[in-house]
C-alpha cells in the first residue's frame, strides 16, 4: 500500500508529471514540521499577522434561548481574511518559499482559501493564480474583487459544473504545465499525499486551542465538538486534537443542498461511495459506472463531490459522526445567530449552527458543545438575500 | 508475445486515440476499422470520464459530449465485443482509475479479457498506487501500460524495470493536446529506458504534424496521437471518418519510414 493512508482511504492517484513533486514537497515537510526556526516563523505570523489564538466564545443568549446544552463558538471568523484557510496558507506558503518556489496556484470555492492565498502570496512577495469555477465567481463576486485587489490573477474555471471540483481539476492540470517555480496550495484535507496531512497539521491548531481554552474556561473537555464539511479543513482542523478523547463527540455537518432525497446535494457520506478521484481514495458522489455526481449546495465552499480521506477513515471507524444539514436550515441558522448573537457567520459555518440549534435542546444543561465559526458571513450576504427572494444592488 | 508486443513487430508503431462515444458509439466504431485500415499498429480507446484531470480542452471536450450523448462503460464494452469479431489490431482502454474501480475492478478486468482488450492506460494510476489494480490485471492478461515523464528523473529506472506492453513517454509537461513545438530531453529519457526495460517505449502527448511523428519515431519505437484525430472528430462529426483515414494513413506512412 502506497504512502498516505488513513485505513484504505488517500494514497497518490496522480499523473507521473507530480510525482516528483508531491515526493519534494513531502520531503520538505517532513523536514521543516519540526524544525524550530520553521516553527517560531509560522507561530508569529499566525499571531501577530493573522490575530490567533481565536477567541472560543461563550454564546449565552444562543445558550439561554435554546434551553440545553452550554453553546461555545470557536470564533475562526475573526481570523485576518475572515476564515480558518489563512492557517493553512501561512503554512503552506512559507514550506513554498523555503522549498524556493516562487508562485502560488489554488482552487477556491467560495473564495475564502483564494483570498487567504493572495494574502499569504501578496505578504510574502509572490505571485498568485486562483482558479475558481465560474459559477462561483458569480455567487462570489466580492471576494472575486478581493483576490484581484490582493495582485492574484483570478481564472474563472468553465470546464464541467464550473464549481469547485472543477477548480481543483484545473489547478491540477496547470501544476503538471508548471512546476519548477510553483507550489499548488490546497486549501482542504484532499488531494493526494501529503496534502491531507500538511493540511490537518496545519488546520489543527483549532482545536489544540479550543482543548486548552475550554479546559481554562470550564475546567473540562465538550461533549461535542460541530463544524462544517466540505473537504473538510476546518473540521479537521477542529477534531484533530480530541479524536483520543473518546467522550467527545466529533460531528461533521455536510451539505445537504435540497435534500439528501434529490440530486441537488453535496451530502458525500450519506449519498456516496467509495472512489478514487483528485488523487486521493474516500468517498465520492459518483453514478454507478464512476463519473463524478454535479453537486449542489446554497454554499459555494461545501459544494464539493468528496470528502478527505481521514474524514472518510473517522466515518469508517465511528469515531466521528457526519450528518447531513439542508440549504433551508442553514439559511435559518445563518439569519439566527445573526439576530441572536450579533455574529454573520459563513453559510458553510452556517451548516454547524444548524445542527447545533438542533443538538442543544436535547443534551443536559451542563453538558457543553463547541462549534467551529470557520468564517464571517458578509461575502454571503447577497446570496442570502436572493434566497429570501430580495435582490440586493450594490 | 503478448498481442501489444505484435503491433511493434513490424518496425514503428503508429497509435491512434480516440474517445469512444463522441459524438456516437457507432462513429467511433467506423473510426476503429478505418483506423486499423489505414495502418494503426495499437489503438488506444478512451472510456470517458466526467472530470479528466490529464486532458486539454480538446479531449475534455469529447469526454463532455460522450458522455452528454449517454455513453457508458457497458456500451462500450459491447462495441468492442462486436468490433473483435473481424478486427485484429491490439487495443487498450484508456481511462481514469475510479472508471475502473466503481464498476469493480475484478469485474472491469474480466470484462476486458473477454471482449479481447490487451491493456489499460490510467494516467491517475503512478507507480506507487499500481498494486490497486496490477494483481487482477496480472491475473487476466490485461497489460497495465506504465508512463514516464519529462519530471520523472530518478523514478524512470524503477518504471521501466516494471512496465508491461509498452512504455507510454510522455513528450512534455502538463496535460494532453497539440504543441507547436516539444523541447523535453526525450533522448535522455529513454536512454534510460532502454537501459532497463526491452520492451517497446512509445511517445505521446503533443503530437500533430507529420514532422513531429517523424523525429518522435525516430527517438523510440512509436507515436500515439490523440488530440489532433479527436480535433478531426470534433470538426467533422459523424462524417469524421475519411478524414480521420487520411491523417491516419500520412502519420503511418511517416513513421513507418523511421528506422
Amino acid at each position: 500500500m502506497s504512502k498516505g493512508r488513513f485505513g484504505i482511504h488517500g494514497g497518490q492517484y496522480i499523473p507521473e508529471t507530480l510525482m516528483n513533486a508531491v515526493i519534494e514537497l513531502e520531503k520538505a515537510y517532513d523536514f521543516y514540521k519540526s524544525n524550530p526556526d520553521f516553527n517560531r516563523e509560522l507561530t508569529a505570523l499566525l499571531n501577530e499577522y493573522a490575530g490567533r489564538p481565536s477567541r472560543l466564545y461563550y454564546a449565552e443568549k444562543m445558550t439561554r434561548d435554546l434551553g440545553g446544552a452550554k453553546i461555545y463558538l470557536k470564533r475562526e471568523d475573526l481570523n485576518h481574511t475572515g476564515s480558518h484557510k489563512i492557517n493553512n496558507v501561512l503554512g503552506q506558503a512559507l514550506l513554498a518559499k523555503k522549498m524556493g518556489k516562487t508562485r502560488l496556484i489554488a482552487e477556491t470555492g467560495a473564495g475564502q482559501h483564494g483570498v487567504a492565498t493572495a494574502t499569504a502570496a501578496a505578504l510574502m512577495g509572490m505571485a498568485c493564480v486562483v482558479f475558481m469555477g465560474e459559477e462561483d465567481t458569480r455567487r462570489q463576486a466580492l471576494n472575486v474583487y478581493r483576490m484581484r485587489l490582493l495582485g492574484a490573477e483570478v481564472i474563472p474555471v468553465t470546464t464541467g459544473t464550473a464549481t469547485l471540483k472543477d477548480a481543483v481539476s484545473e489547478a491540477m492540470r496547470e501544476w503538471t504545465r508548471r512546476i519548477d517555480d510553483t507550489h499548488y496550495c490546497l486549501g482542504s484535507v484532499m488531494g493526494p499525499h501529503p496534502f491531507p496531512t500538511i493540511v490537518r497539521d496545519f488546520q489543527s491548531v483549532i482545536s489544540r486551542e479550543t482543548k486548552a481554552q475550554m479546559l481554562e474556561k470550564e475546567g473540562r473537555l465538550p461533549d461535542a465538538v460541530i463544524a462544517c464539511v466540505g473537504g473538510g479543513s476546518n473540521a479537521i482542523g477542529s477534531f484533530y486534537h480530541f479524536i483520543p478523547d473518546k467522550s467527545v463527540r466529533l460531528i461533521g455537518c455536510e451539505a445537504a443542498g435540497r435534500g439528501v432525497d434529490t440530486f441537488e446535494t453535496a451530502a458525500t457520506i450519506a449519498t456516496g461511495r467509495e472512489g478514487i478521484f483528485h488523487g486521493m481514495k474516500s468517498y465520492f458522489c459518483q453514478d454507478k459506472f464512476g463519473q463524478i455526481a454535479p453537486v449542489y449546495s446554497i454554499s459555494a465552499g461545501l459544494d464539493y463531490p468528496g470528502i478527505g480521506p481521514e474524514h472518510a477513515y473517522l466515518h469508517d471507524t465511528g469515531r466521528a459522526e457526519y450528518v447531513p444539514v439542508t440549504d433551508e436550515d442553514a439559511v435559518s441558522a445563518f439569519e439566527y445567530l445573526s439576530r441572536t448573537e450579533g455574529i454573520i457567520p459563513a453559510i458553510e459555518s452556517a451548516h454547524a449552527v444548524a445542527y447545533a440549534i438542533k443538538l442543544a435542546p436535547t443534551m443536559e444543561k451542563e453538558q457543553i458543545i463547541a462549534v467551529t465559526i470557520s468564517g464571517r458571513g458578509d461575502k454571503d450576504v447577497a446570496a442570502i438575500a436572493r434566497y429570501r427572494g430580495e435582490d440586493l444592488h450594490e | 508475445m503478448s498481442n501489444i508486443a505484435s503491433a511493434f513487430a513490424n518496425g514503428k508503431a503508429f497509435i491512434p486515440f480516440v474517445t469512444c462515444g463522441d459524438p456516437d458509439l457507432e462513429t467511433t466504431a467506423a473510426l476503429v476499422r478505418t483506423m486499423a485500415e489505414a495502418g494503426a499498429d495499437l489503438i488506444e480507446l478512451g472510456i470517458p470520464f466526467s472530470d479528466p484531470t490529464a486532458e486539454g480542452p480538446v479531449i475534455q471536450g469529447a469526454n463532455m459530449r460522450a458522455l452528454a450523448g449517454g455513453v457508458t462503460t457497458d456500451k462500450i464494452f459491447d462495441m468492442v465485443r462486436d468490433l473483435r469479431r473481424d478486427i485484429t489490431v491490439p487495443m487498450v482502454f484508456m481511462t481514469y482509475a475510479n472508471v475502473v474501480f466503481t464498476y469493480g475492478t475484478e469485474r472491469f478486468v474480466s470484462v476486458c479479457r473477454d471482449i479481447g482488450m490487451d491493456g489499460l492506460i490510467l494516467p491517475d494510476l503512478p507507480f506507487e498506487e499500481k498494486d490497486e489494480f496490477a494483481p487482477v490485471c496480472r491475473a487476466y492478461g490485461i497489460d497495465i501500460i506504465s508512463l514516464v515523464a519529462p519530471t520523472s528523473a530518478d523514478r524512470i529506472a524503477m518504471i521501466a524495470r516494471e512496465a508491461e506492453g509498452f512504455l507510454y513517454v510522455v513528450s512534455s509537461l502538463g496535460v494532453t493536446g497539440t504543441r507547436s513545438e516539444i523541447t523535453t530531453d526525450l533522448a535522455s529519457i529513454i536512454r534510460v529506458v532502454r537501459e532497463n526495460t526491452s520492451i517497446p517505449c512509445a511517445i505521446g502527448f503533443g503530437i500533430s504534424t507529420p514532422e513531429q511523428a517523424r523525429k518522435m519515431a525516430a527517438l523510440s519505437d512509436g507515436v500515439i496521437v490523440g488530440s489532433a484525430i479527436v480535433r478531426l472528430v470534433e470538426q467533422y462529426g459523424r462524417e469524421a471518418v475519411p478524414y480521420v483515414r487520411e491523417y491516419v494513413a500520412e502519420m503511418k506512412t511517416v513513421v513507418m519510414q523511421c528506422r
